[in-house]
């Protein structure tokens, strides 16, 4: 395993599903406290390359190194999850059964084994965390009301401060403002840019206006690997990257 | 008793000499020898019994046979040699030589012509030596094989000359072996009881290594040798028969298999719908078939051989009709939520089970097997029942042509479309609630059509179909869904790995045993054999 | 207790329901020994034998609901860990025939005398003590989920796989326990017991005490389960049911919450199953049956899953019309149970606490999906 100061080493990943390639030898660097938006079209391997960083799929070949020494294609998802990678899925993935604060309170850091839990009695620091989080995604309001109630903007929200309160050090978020409208979008937005204050985040989005707010530099995926990398205007203008995914 | 062997040997040889004399003489000859046979001496009787034996009188056969069974009589009143049938009132007659009609008689008016237990023996080798000589060649066949068993030595010299004029060489070859038996257990010279050895080897099916196993004790030396080496080598063989048996058995259980899973490959494999009435869905195929089955007997007897497959279309109409109705009435509320459809259907089937019992009663019915379907042939050491071999052929067919109907026609096409990806399915136009119907209908019309076949090996009852859902679910499960090849690999492999058990733990522990190892296998691949790989989304 | 106690103050439907069955399960029999039976208030005998059977049979669904209602795994092999139970509990109760048998020996039980068996198999020693049997209702049930349960989960086998798993152990199980060499018994299985605990198994004191001893341990489990589902771990199990994949990338295990959750509850089936034998006097393999497991997933569906209460009453429910149906029209019993197979889901996914839970708060049918739902197959 390669030594590196990323916080998030991915090199030459492929993947492939009965001869399909998803992943063609891919590489992506993320560093502490940088935030990068992917972008591609339909089939382009984001959500495959994301699978992979999580432990949901094993690469066929490549290395993903979290942290400078974590080797993620020898552990699962849970593992990964306790190292401090967050992911937001594409459909908003909540406990719908459960209230906004519950969702929360099993999101918080914390131990997580069966008798831990068993015995759980919330301590007061939970208490004060998830008042601080519930006022930072702006369900303050909402805290006692079954998450299964939630619009599709707030549950998106709920999702992304259960993944604050895991308190991770990397955060993939995946298409988080499709289906929003542009208000929820540009709050959105805000929220991002207040996470990646402290923390790392990856945003796979096809919202350019989203990607033009986040303002960082953009990696463009297409056929599994990577296409360009830049500022959006860089890449918006890379004549490849108008052909495949911009342009027409 | 050795002596006498040897007589009997040498008046065997007399036979061999007397065989192919001219057929006029033989006819002139057979009164006197008959006169001979009813009032000579018991040595005189003993010689006219060999003689006309091998006299090739077609009478022969007749005339020594009645000897044997007692009715072999001389008329008091013209001396006339008659044998006699039973008939109302008293026996009907018949010359003994020319086997014309001689008026009626009671046992008043006729000496029966003794026989002592010498004369029995006599008989005894002759009839042998005639059947084996007989024209009609089933029966030659079995004599020949009835003397391997016996390895009477009296029939050898009768075995050598219908060896030497027979034709066939099938039966040649019996007869061969059933000579060298005989002389394996004789005091042939060391010579032809290697040669005896050799033949009885080359023939290499159960009997002989019984015969091997008999004669091991009486022959030691190099005879004993090449016995053993003979016994070693048919165990050999007669396993890697054994083996093949097994997997003819597997391969019958697997077909049954098939036909019970494939239509849930379908329904539960394609569109993700558990139906747990899929079992019921076979069990209303049978009774299909029962109902076509009393239809025919009752309206046109003369197509009793066709009503099995009268039922084929019958059951495939009714148990899809059935279906449609399930999906269209439960089902179709229920997609998305696979648990309560479980149970739904679970229940569906309680109430199936209980309207077939009300409707048929709780006992068993009878559907009888046609013609055509019932006996045996042998494939080597072998036996496969036609029965058996028609349900793996049918299986075989229906899994070809339901692969051609989901590969090759647009409603397959439809199914395809509908089950990968719904909505642009429906954006195409293809009417999605109508596929799903249809294809639960085909689902359990394939099931239906199972049911007809399973009519000939299982009882048809209204548990008929409990019996079959478990395994099918394993099946496709194993195989993994979605894939109607995996559901054959799975079918055969569970058929044959079940028949390979049940010699070890028994059927009930050897079935115990396969339930272990599917789940263990499902945990080492749960999506099955054939599982398609794929970035299956954030589930 | 705190956490017990905070439940309670939440849930007045589960304390009232533990309350009934505390009050069926002690004043029935009461009324039966201590009135004449001309009187007024007498309950025949028959009837507290069936509160006692119908209590077991709820435990049996409270058991199956902790898997189902809470964790989403639908089981169809609950009656195995259940009949294991009584099992263990019809062992103890043959080695206490004794001399009694028909055979009159004084160590084997009548049906190993019978196969000519020898000597008392390994795996029976130590039944004639009731301690060591009361450890083997829970502990064989609850190993043999452990074994299941350690693959299953491991694996990621879920929804409809793992229910037909489930039945394939139920079904071999069945399989099993009816060969004779098995030593259980065969298809027979075990009857004519004598005594439990050195009191006369047909007499009305024990009757009465089974009742009760069925009561408590009903009562028990629900407190058990209670505490269970209300704690975060029960927060976490509800998260498994409708969101696996979120649980897992929060960075919990799920199939370790599954994996306790369903020990947990084969041991309560398990207890169910050994109140239940010394009850109605016999276990044969017929307890191992398949339909067996999936009759109880109905009595909970019927009374709402993922409740409490609702097990208890569905269990009730549907065994006393069972009594009364097969009793009165057993042609229809059938029918009328696959019927409620397939209203059930279909218009009472909530099951009757459901019902009730909308009629009398005067609220419209919760939009949420309280039905533990796989998704649908991709």
């Amino acid at each position: 395993m390669r030594e590196t100061d990323k916080l998030l080493y991915v090199d030459g990943i492929s993947v492939s599903f009965d001869g399909f390639r998803a992943l063609n030898s891919l590489s992506l660097m993320i560093d502490d406290g940088e935030m990068r938006a992917i972008i591609g079209p339909n089939g382009a391997g984001k959500t495959t390359m994301m699978d992979v960083i999580t432990g949901k799929t094993r690469p066929d070949s490549g290395e993903v190194v979290f942290d400078g020494r974590h080797d993620l294609r020898a552990l699962d998802e849970t593992d990964i999850a306790r190292l401090g990678i967050g992911r937001k899925f594409q459909r908003p993935t909540v406990f719908e059964n459960h209230t906004v604060e519950d969702n929360l309170l099993l999101a918080l850091k914390g131990k997580r084994r069966v008798f831990d839990t068993l015995f759980a009695r919330r301590a007061t620091s939970e208490t004060t965390r998830l008042k601080d989080l519930l006022e930072l995604i702006g369900l303050g309001t909402q805290r006692g009301i079954l998450a299964g109630r939630l619009s599709h903007g707030q549950k998106q929200w709920l999702e992304i401060g259960m993944l604050l309160a895991q308190d991770p050090k990397l955060l993939l978020v995946d298409e988080p403002v499709a289906g929003m409208t542009d208000a929820e979008t540009e709050t959105t937005a805000k929220l991002l840019r207040e996470i990646n204050k402290t923390r790392s985040v990856i945003v796979v989005e096809h919202d350019m206006n989203f990607v033009r707010e986040l303002g960082v530099t953009v990696t463009v995926l297409h056929e599994g690997s990577v296409l360009a990398e830049g500022s959006l205007d860089q890449v918006s203008a890379n004549p490849r990257v108008v052909e495949v995914y911009l342009g027409r | 008793m050795y002596g006498f062997r040897r007589v009997l040997a040498g008046l065997g040889l007399t036979i061999g000499l007397l065989f192919g004399a001219p057929a006029g003489a033989q006819t002139a000859d057979i009164g006197q020898l008959v006169t001979a046979l009813a009032t000579g001496s018991f040595d005189d009787k003993e010689k006219a019994i060999v003689a006309i034996a091998a006299s090739g009188n077609p009478r022969a056969a007749a005339i020594i046979e009645a000897l044997g069974a007692g009715t072999l009589y001389v008329r008091k009143i013209d001396a006339r040699i008659v044998i006699a049938t039973p008939k109302a009132g008293g026996l009907a007659l018949a010359d003994a030589a020319t086997g014309a009609a001689a008026g009626e008689g009671s046992e008043a008016e006729l000496d029966r012509v003794r026989v002592n237990n010498r004369l029995r023996r006599a008989i005894e080798a002759a009839v042998g030596s005639l059947t084996l000589m007989s024209p009609d060649p089933k029966v030659r066949r079995e004599a020949a094989a009835a003397v391997f068993k016996s390895r009477d030595a009296t029939a050898l010299a009768a075995l050598e000359s219908a060896l030497a004029a027979e034709k066939d060489p099938s039966i040649r070859a019996t007869m061969r072996d059933a000579r060298a038996a005989v002389l394996l257990g004789s005091d042939a010279s060391e010579a032809q009881k290697l040669e005896a050895v050799a033949i009885i080897r080359e023939r290499g099916d159960r009997e002989a290594l019984s015969l091997l196993r008999g004669s091991q004790e009486a022959n030691k030396g190099a005879i004993g040798n090449e016995i053993a080496a003979a016994i070693r080598s048919i165990e050999q063989n007669l396993q890697l028969w054994q083996a093949a048996q097994n997997v003819w058995y597997g391969v019958s259980l697997g077909s049954v298999l098939l036909l019970a899973a494939i239509g849930l490959a379908i329904t539960f494999g394609t569109m993700g719908v558990i139906n747990m009435a899929h079992g019921e869905m076979v069990m209303i195929g049978a009774y299909t078939t029962f109902v076509v089955q009393e239809v025919v007997r009752a309206r046109a007897p003369e197509l009793a051989g066709a009503s099995l497959l009268l039922a084929l279309p019958a059951a495939f109409v009714v148990t899809a009709a059935v279906g449609v109705a399930i999906e269209r009435g439960i089902i179709r509320f229920l997609y998305g939520r696979p648990l309560d459809t479980l149970l739904a259907t679970f229940g569906l089937s309680l109430m199936l089970q209980q309207a077939v019992r009300s409707i048929f009663g709780p006992t068993n019915r009878e559907v009888s097997a046609p013609g055509w379907m019932s006996g045996a042939f042998e494939l080597g050491q072998l036996t496969i029942t036609y029965g058996r071999a028609w349900i793996v052929v049918f299986a075989i067919l229906v899994f070809v042509a339901l692969n051609a109907a989901l590969k090759r026609t647009s409603f397959g096409l439809k199914i395809r479309a509908v089950t990968q990806n719904r909505r642009m399915a429906g954006a195409m136009g293809i009417r999605a609630p109508w596929v799903d119907a249809m294809t639960f209908g085909l689902g359990s019309g394939i099931a239906g059509i199972a049911g007809v076949a399973l009519t000939q090996i299982d009882n048809v009852s209204p548990n008929l179909g409990q019996g079959y859902i478990i395994d099918s679910f394993l099946v496709v499960v194993f195989g993994g869904v979605g894939n109607l090849a995996g559901t054959l690999v799975g079918a055969l492999s569970l058929g044959i790995l079940n028949k390979f058990l049940e010699p070890f733990a028994g059927a009930v522990l050897g079935k115990i045993v396969v339930l272990v190892l599917i789940i263990l296998f499902i945990q080492k691949r749960p999506r099955g054999l054939f599982a398609q790989k794929g970035r299956a989304v954030e589930s | 207790m705190i956490v017990a106690r905070a439940l309670f103050a939440d849930n007045r439907r589960l304390v009232l329901c533990i309350a009934v069955v505390l009050i069926a399960g002690i004043g029935l029999p009461l009324l039966n020994l201590l009135t004449p039976p001309t009187s007024a208030l007498h309950v025949p005998t028959y009837v507290v034998q069936l509160v006692g059977k119908y209590l077991c049979y709820a435990l049996l669904a409270v058991a199956v609901d902790l898997v189902w209602g809470y964790c989403g795994i639908l089981t169809l092999g609950h009656g195995a860990f259940f009949a294991l139970g009584g099992y263990a509990m019809g062992m103890y109760l043959m080695r206490q025939i004794g001399s009694r048998g028909v055979y009159g020996n004084p160590l084997l039980p009548d049906f190993m005398v019978f196969l000519n068996w020898k000597q008392l198999p390994w795996f029976w020693q130590g039944f004639d003590q009731f301690w060591f049997a009361a450890i083997m209702v829970v502990l064989v049930p609850g190993l043999l989920a452990l074994g299941l349960g350690w693959f299953a989960f491991r694996s990621r086998v879920t929804g409809v796989y793992l229910s037909i798993i489930t039945q394939a152990m139920t079904f071999a199980l069945w399989l099993a326990f009816f060969r004779n060499d098995m030593g259980f018994g065969g298809n027979n299985g075990m009857t004519d017991f004598k005594e439990i605990l050195g009191f006369s198994i047909q007499s009305g004191g024990t009757r009465a005490a089974l009742c009760f001893a069925s009561a408590l341990a009903l009562a028990l489990g629900l407190v058990v389960a209670a505490s269970v589902v209300g704690s975060r771990f029960g927060k976490v199990l509800v998260g498994v049911r409708d969101a696996e994949s979120r649980v897992r990338f929060l960075g919990y295990r799920p199939e370790n919450y599954k994996l306790f959750v369903f020990v947990v509850s084969a041991m309560l089936a398990g207890v169910a199953g050994a109140l239940y034998v010394p009850q109605v006097g016999i276990i044969n393999p017929g307890e191992f049956h398949p339909a067996n497991s999936i009759e109880a997933v109905i009595w909970v569906a019927i009374g709402g899953r993922g409740t409490l209460v609702g097990p208890v009453l569905g269990a009730v429910l549907v065994n006393f019309g069972k009594t009364w149906l097969t009793g009165a029209l057993p042609e229809v019993w059938l029918f009328a149970l696959g019927a409620l197979f397939v209203f059930v889901p279909m218009f009472l996914p909530n099951g009757v606490v459901g019902l009730w839970r909308s009629r009398v708060k005067r609220a419209p049918a919760r939009a949420d999906k309280t039905a533990p739902l796989a998704r649908p197959a991709e």
